[in-house]
C-alpha cells in the first residue's frame, strides 16, 4: 500500500538529519571523489594510450580518456546513492533503529524514505561535483555546459537511490545485497557505455544497454560534459524520470511492509 | 478526570496469531498505568498500536480525545515514547541526539537548545554533553533515551520496559526520576517485568495475558484480593500440612517443595502453621504483586 497523502516537507528534517551525520565524516568521503577520477584517468591514459588510437562515437573521434572521463561521474553517482540506501539504510533501518525512533515523532514512514532517497541523492551530486571538478581542472569536461551535470547527477542519483531503497525493503539481510550488485549493479557498471560505446555492442545486445539507467546516465553526463551522445537526451531524461518514479513507489511500499506491522 | 487514552476492543492480528484479543482499558489526565504481563502477553504490541506505530486489526483507540488512525500526526506530537531498544544515534553526539529529535517535532532551535540542556541537567547527563553515544553506559543512555523522549514537552509519556537490563542503582536513579515526573502531573503508560518497579511507580495497572486483560486495579488492591496480606512459604511441606490447608480451604500453591499459602491477618492460623509444620524452613512475609502475577499468569515457562 502506497500512502502519498502523508508526505510532507518535514522529510527535509531526516534529509538534515543525515547531512549532520555526514558532516562528521565528509573529510574522508570526499577523498574518494577527489582522487579517484585521477587514479582512473593515470591508469587508463598510460596503460591503453599504446593500445587504444581513438574511439568513434556519436559519428566523432575521441581520445579513450576523453570517452571515459564523462562516466566516471555517472559511475560514482551511481555507487553513492545505491550504497547509501542499501547499506547505510539498512544500517539505520535495522541495526540502529533509527527509523523506529523517528516514526515515534510526528514524521510519517513515507517522509523518512522520501528523505533516505533524497539525501543518498544529495550525496551522489556532492561527489560528482568534486569529480566534475578536477576533471574540468584537467581538461576532461567542458564548461559551462558541464555544470549541466550537476541536476542530471541530482536525477541519477534520485534513481539509484530509489532502487537502492527497494533492494533494502525486500532484502531479508544485509548479506544478500550481494545479489543485486552482483546481478544489476555490475554488469551495469560494465555494459552501460561506460568503457566502451554500446554501438560496439553486437546488434542483439544493444537494447539490453539502453535498459540500464546507468547508460542513460552516462549518455548525459557525456552529453553535457564532452559535448557528445549517442541516445536522444530526451529519451534519457524522460527514461531516469520514470525510473526514479517507479521505484520510489517501490520503495515505499516495500518498506512500508517491511516496517509497519 | 479527563481521559487522556480510551482503548475500546483492541485487536491486533499477525496472520493468525492474535496479540492483542480484545482489550480495554482507559487512561485518566495525571495518572501512572501499568501494562504488565510475561514476554509475548501482547504489552508492546498493545503500546505500539497506542503511538500509531501499528495499525490496530480492530477497535478504536482515542489518544487526547482524537482518534489516532485520522489524528495520528497531532497525537504523535504530543506523546513521547521511550523503546525497550536503544534507538539513539550512535552516530550524533548526546546534544545533537536531542537537538535533531527536537527538530522532528519543529521546536525551533534555539528552544531545543535550552529544553535540552535542562533535561540533561534534570537527567544529570550535563557531563556528557559533548559524548558520543557509544561511550554512554546502560544507565546513562536510558536515561538519554528518557530525555529524549520530553522534548516534546509531552503531554503522555510511554515507556516500554525502561529499566531492563540496568544495574539497581541505575534503576533506582531512573525509579526517582519517573517518580519526579509523575508528581508533576505527566500521564505516564509503562510496561514493565518488574513487578516492584509497578508496585512503587503505577496508581493503577493491569495485568494481560495471551492477548486479553486479567486484571484491574491498583497495586494494593490487586495483593488485597489475589494475593492475601500475608503469604507463608513452607519448604519441603508434609501430608498433615497439605491435609491441614485442604481442611480449612486456605487459598494456597503446591510446588511440591514447596508450598505457599496466601494468608489474611488471622493471626492465630499463622501461629498454628508457625508451631505445628514448620519444621523444615518457612518464610513469613508480605504479600507482593509478584505473588498476584504468578498466580495470574502460572509459573510455566514461556520462551
Amino acid at each position: 500500500m502506497i500512502r502519498l497523502n502523508t508526505i510532507s516537507w518535514r522529510f527535509f528534517k531526516v534529509w538534515k538529519r543525515n547531512l549532520v551525520t555526514y558532516q562528521k565524516i565528509w573529510k574522508v568521503s570526499f577523498i574518494t571523489p577527489l582522487l579517484e577520477p585521477m587514479l582512473f584517468i593515470l591508469a587508463f591514459g598510460l596503460g591503453f594510450s599504446g593500445m587504444i588510437d581513438v574511439v568513434s562515437y556519436a559519428g566523432a573521434d575521441f581520445s579513450y580518456t576523453q570517452f571515459m572521463a564523462p562516466a566516471l561521474i555517472a559511475v560514482a553517482v551511481m555507487y553513492n546513492a545505491f550504497f547509501e540506501t542499501t547499506y547505510a539504510s539498512f544500517v539505520r533501518m535495522y541495526y540502529q533503529k533509527t527509523f523506529d525512533g523517528m516514526l515515534a515523532t510526528p514524521l510519517s514512514l513515507e517522509e523518512i524514505i522520501i528523505a533516505e532517497i533524497v539525501w543518498s541523492a544529495t550525496k551522489a551530486t556532492a561527489a560528482a561535483a568534486i569529480m566534475m571538478t578536477v576533471l574540468g581542472v584537467l581538461g576532461f569536461v567542458d564548461f559551462p555546459a558541464g555544470l549541466m551535470i550537476l541536476p542530471v547527477a541530482l536525477l541519477g542519483g534520485l534513481a539509484f537511490g530509489a532502487v537502492g531503497l527497494f533492494f533494502t525493503g525486500v532484502t531479508p539481510s544485509i548479506e544478500m545485497f550481494n545479489l543485486p550488485i552482483f546481478l544489476f549493479i555490475t554488469p551495469m557498471f560494465l555494459f552501460s557505455g561506460t568503457f566502451f560505446p554500446v554501438s560496439n555492442l553486437p546488434a542483439w545486445a544493444r537494447p539490453l544497454a539502453l535498459a540500464f539507467p546507468l547508460h542513460h546516465l552516462v549518455e548525459m553526463v557525456r552529453g553535457f560534459g564532452l559535448g557528445a551522445h549517442e541516445t536522444s537526451g530526451l529519451f534519457s531524461l524522460v527514461y531516469l524520470l520514470i525510473f526514479s518514479i517507479v521505484f520510489t513507489l517501490a520503495a515505499l511500499a516495500a518498506m512500508r511492509r517491511r516496517l509497519i506491522k | 478526570m479527563e481521559n487522556i487514552i480510551e482503548v475500546e476492543n483492541l485487536y491486533k492480528r499477525f496472520g493468525k496469531v492474535t496479540a492483542v484479543d480484545g482489550i480495554s482499558f482507559s487512561v485518566a489526565k495525571g495518572e501512572f498505568f501499568g501494562l504488565l504481563g510475561p514476554n509475548g502477553a501482547g504489552k508492546t504490541t498493545t503500546i505500539r498500536t497506542l503511538y500509531g506505530f501499528s495499525p490496530p486489526s480492530e477497535g478504536l483507540i482515542r489518544i487526547f480525545g482524537i482518534d489516532i488512525q485520522d489524528g495520528w500526526r497531532a497525537v504523535k506530537a504530543r506523546i513521547g515514547v521511550c523503546h525497550q531498544e536503544n534507538t539513539l544515534d550512535p552516530d550524533l553526539s548526546v546534544m545533537q541526539n536531542l537537538h535533531i529529535f527536537a527538530g522532528y517535532f519543529s521546536v525551533p532551535p534555539d528552544e531545543a537548545r535550552d529544553r535540552a540542556e535542562e533535561l540533561l541537567d534534570f537527567f544529570a547527563l550535563s557531563h556528557k554533553k559533548r559524548a558520543k553515544v557509544a561511550e554512554l553506559s546502560g544507565g546513562m543512555a536510558r536515561r538519554l533515551i528518557l530525555a529524549r523522549a520530553l522534548i516534546n514537552r509531552p503531554d503522555l509519556l510511554i515507556l516500554d520496559e525502561p529499566t531492563t537490563g540496568l544495574d539497581p542503582q541505575s534503576r533506582h536513579q531512573l525509579w526517582d526520576k519517573l517518580d519526579a515526573l509523575k508528581r508533576s502531573g505527566l500521564t505516564v503508560v509503562i510496561t514493565t517485568h518488574y513487578m516492584e518497579e509497578a508496585a512503587q511507580l503505577c496508581d493503577r495497572l493491569v495485568i494481560v495475558d495471551h492477548g486479553k486483560i486479567l486484571v484491574e486495579g491498583s497495586p494494593e488492591s490487586l495483593i488485597a484480593e489475589h494475593a492475601g496480606r500475608h503469604v507463608i512459604e513452607v519448604e519441603g511441606p508434609d501430608e498433615s500440612l497439605r491435609k491441614f490447608v485442604a481442611d480449612r480451604d486456605i487459598a494456597h500453591e503446591d510446588l511440591e517443595q514447596r508450598l505457599i499459602l496466601y494468608t489474611s491477618e488471622d493471626s492465630s492460623l499463622n501461629d498454628t502453621i508457625r508451631e505445628k509444620f514448620c519444621m523444615d524452613k518457612c518464610t513469613f512475609r508480605n504479600g507482593t504483586l509478584e505473588d498476584v502475577f504468578l498466580r495470574l499468569t502460572g509459573r510455566e515457562l514461556r520462551e
